[in-house]
């Protein structure tokens, strides 16, 4: 009973980094219509970034946090200028091809960098025993980090002038035109911002896990589940989705053999396409 | 005119040709994944074969027939995909005329190049490619230089019975072929020497977080855990035990902690085992090339970094082929795999030989495997041999 309770309490904390990662690619979609298949080599780069820059610039683990957003946020609006602005309003086809090319283009150069050997940042924080079971530190740090930036996106998008923006663009791009808001500046931001919250769900998950330049392929993947279920286009969805997913995870493991896993995710991913196309927490609006 | 500019320009290009094609020099061929997951122990191997070749042209070649023959590599990037590996072993026989092959690094690949090379009759030297099937499909001219898989944990086992007889075991291991083949020969090891298993669970490959399988080993109370896979999730499975304080006498894990980059985990790299093919500490006499020292020197000033037992393995593979030629006194395929057969010799690698049943052909009989643990020394992590005991260069850490 208590493995069940553990690995629950588990699945939440880590829910919740997936829920981050999936808000910067449901964020992206729901203003643009761009599918983002660089999504998980920018997580790793927000990784890496931790690296150098606990490491190699001796920062504290968790002041990397808001260096990552604003690197993120730079990266994320020359890549919308780069690779992304040329297709917008084109068949999806397009920005799926585009962004599949970054994609490559950023692994081919992290791997010939970096290799693709296994990198850790060691962090100490203490956690939280009961019982034989520990819940680690950086596990309740990442959670709580990812809930606080979950927060201040939500003010961001509904409480300033840039978000108010971004969501008239987001709902009629062209309307937003007519009523003078400069639609591709805002485009940028929001792809910029998008970025950032892959890039620092990135600087999370290293603070709790080893990481490697392919690292990015499983998140990228989860991601993709956590969006379907909380809702394409549904930052606040994507944070529930997100810890749904933690939460199956951490359920299904005490009963049945962990390669089951997957088969238990991606079968949810389907059911949840077939029954709530609009994701399960978008019933509400509906 | 313009035809006389372009003939002329051909009869160039031709007699330029010329010397390369006239250049007796052996032409060895492999693919090595310069991109994609398995980059970094392919890349180690890669260099194995290039200092191999490097130490062998500069004494002037291998001798057999009465000359010396240079070496010489076609190599191309497999991507790590099995596919790629089809394409460009087909090319390297057909196309590239290489005489004699290298494995791609890993089972997986070596199984698809093993198709190709067996299709063509070439003798294939395989490296860092530990999976029992593909030797006993009936292949001629595959021969084995590491260990097979069903030895991986073999010592793990012995160590840990010797410590502690009544241990109770979590196995955890990668759902991939060959973590798959090192768990079915754990299961009938620890049955025959009166082990418990107290866990017995595959995670499948893309595993990024092990918080509940940690968990699940906690509640099955068990004093030891055994398993692992490949690079990435070995090292995140170390370190979640360590964070999570799973309270575990000992842990043995295959690859990962091979790597010298294992020791960036810190205190969670601790009493951490692995079954090794190689130490740079081994100290086996060798009948033929250089001692493990001289190698790992030559390799160290060359590459700046110690060599790893893929980089050993590599290097390894290049010294039974020129002993083969050597043997042979030729360069025949057929000689050369015949004096393969043959072959019972101790290198820097350990002793190697070649299975010649026709129902597991080139499997590796003669070498012995390692057991290496991390440790603290003065202060800083090493990597100390613990098993077999006439091997050892510390004491168990349990």
């Amino acid at each position: 009973m208590i493995v069940i309770l553990a690995s629950v309490i588990d699945g939440v904390l880590i829910g919740a980094v997936y829920g981050l990662a999936a808000m910067g690619l449901t964020l992206i979609w729901g203003v643009m219509k761009v599918i983002n298949l660089a999504h998980g080599i920018i997580i790793v780069l927000g990784m890496f970034a931790l690296y150098f820059l606990a490491t190699g610039l001796g920062l504290p683990p968790y002041g990397a946090v808001p260096v990552v957003i604003t690197l993120g946020f730079v990266l994320g609006v020359a890549l919308y200028w780069i690779a992304v602005h040329r297709i917008i309003g084109q068949p999806e086809l397009m920005s799926l091809l585009a962004t599949f090319a970054v994609n490559m283009v950023l692994v081919g150069l992290g791997t010939a960098l970096w290799s693709t050997s296994p990198y850790n940042v060691p962090v100490s924080l203490p956690g939280v025993s009961w019982r034989d079971y520990t819940f680690t530190g950086t596990h309740l740090m990442a959670a709580l980090l990812a809930a606080v930036i979950a927060g201040l996106l939500y003010l961001l998008l509904y409480h300033t002038r840039v978000g108010k923006a971004i969501r008239a663009v987001a709902g009629n791009r062209e309307a937003a035109e007519l009523s003078g808001i400069p639609t591709t500046r805002i485009l940028a931001a929001a792809f910029g911002l998008g970025v950032a919250l892959a890039a620092v769900s990135g600087t999370l998950i290293a603070t709790m896990f080893p990481f490697t330049v392919l690292s990015g392929e499983a998140y990228q993947l989860k991601s993709f589940v956590v969006t379907v279920l909380g809702g394409l286009g549904n930052p606040a969805g994507a944070l529930l989705g997100g810890i749904a997913l933690g939460l199956v995870e951490g359920l299904a493991t005490p009963f049945m053999p962990v390669s089951w896993i997957p088969i238990i995710e991606f079968g949810l991913f389907v059911l949840c396409l077939i029954v709530f196309p609009r994701g399960i927490f978008a019933l509400s609006k509906a | 005119m313009k035809r006389t500019i372009l003939g002329m320009a051909l009869a160039a290009l031709l007699i330029g040709a010329t010397p390369a094609l006239a250049d007796d020099a052996l032409k060895i061929g492999f693919t090595v994944s310069q991109t994609g997951k398995l980059n970094n122990d392919s890349v180690a191997q890669m260099r194995g074969f290039e200092l191999w070749r490097d130490q062998v042209n500069a004494a002037g070649g291998i001798k057999a027939g009465g000359k010396q023959n240079k070496v010489d590599f076609v190599t191309y990037d497999d991507e790590s995909q099995n596919a790629r590996v089809q394409q460009l072993y087909t090319r390297l026989i057909a196309q590239d005329k290489a005489q004699f092959l290298f494995s791609p690094y890993s089972s997986g690949l070596v199984a698809s190049a093993a198709i190709v090379s067996e299709q063509y009759g070439k003798v294939m030297i395989t490296t860092g490619a530990a999976e029992e099937k593909t030797y006993k499909l009936g292949n001629k001219n595959l021969f084995q230089i590491y260990s097979p898989a069903g030895q991986y944990l073999a010592g793990a086992l012995l160590a840990l019975k010797a410590k502690n007889p009544k241990a109770q075991i979590a196995f955890v291991y990668e759902d991939d072929p060959f973590s798959k083949a090192v768990a079915q020969a754990v299961r009938e090891l620890a049955k025959r020497d009166g082990m418990t298993l107290a866990l017995d669970e595959s995670y499948s490959s893309g595993t990024t977080d092990f918080g509940p399988i940690i968990n699940k080993v906690i509640a099955s109370k068990a004093d030891a855990l055994l398993g692992g896979g490949h690079y990435a999730d070995g090292a995140t499975l170390a370190r979640q035990l360590h964070d999570q304080k799973a309270g575990l006498k000992w842990v043995t894990l295959l690859v990962a902690p091979d790597s010298p980059n294992f020791a960036t985990l810190g205190d969670a790299a601790v009493g951490i085992s692995v079954p090794s093919q190689w130490e740079p500490q081994v100290k086996f006499k060798p009948d033929f090339g250089p001692t493990a020292e001289a190698f790992t020197k030559a390799f160290s000033d060359k590459f700046k970094i110690e060599p790893g037992y893929h980089a050993a393995g590599g290097f390894a593979a290049g010294l039974i082929l020129q002993h083969a030629i050597e043997q042979a006194g030729s360069t025949e395929p057929a000689q050369v795999a015949a004096a393969l057969n043959k072959m019972d010799v101790t290198t820097m690698f350990g002793r190697t030989k070649f299975s010649t049943e026709p129902k597991e052909h080139g499997l590796q009989i003669g070498h012995e495997m390692v057991l290496a643990q991390w440790q603290r020394k003065n202060g800083k992590l090493v990597k100390e041999v613990i098993w077999p005991n006439a091997a050892k260069t510390a004491d168990i850490i349990y």
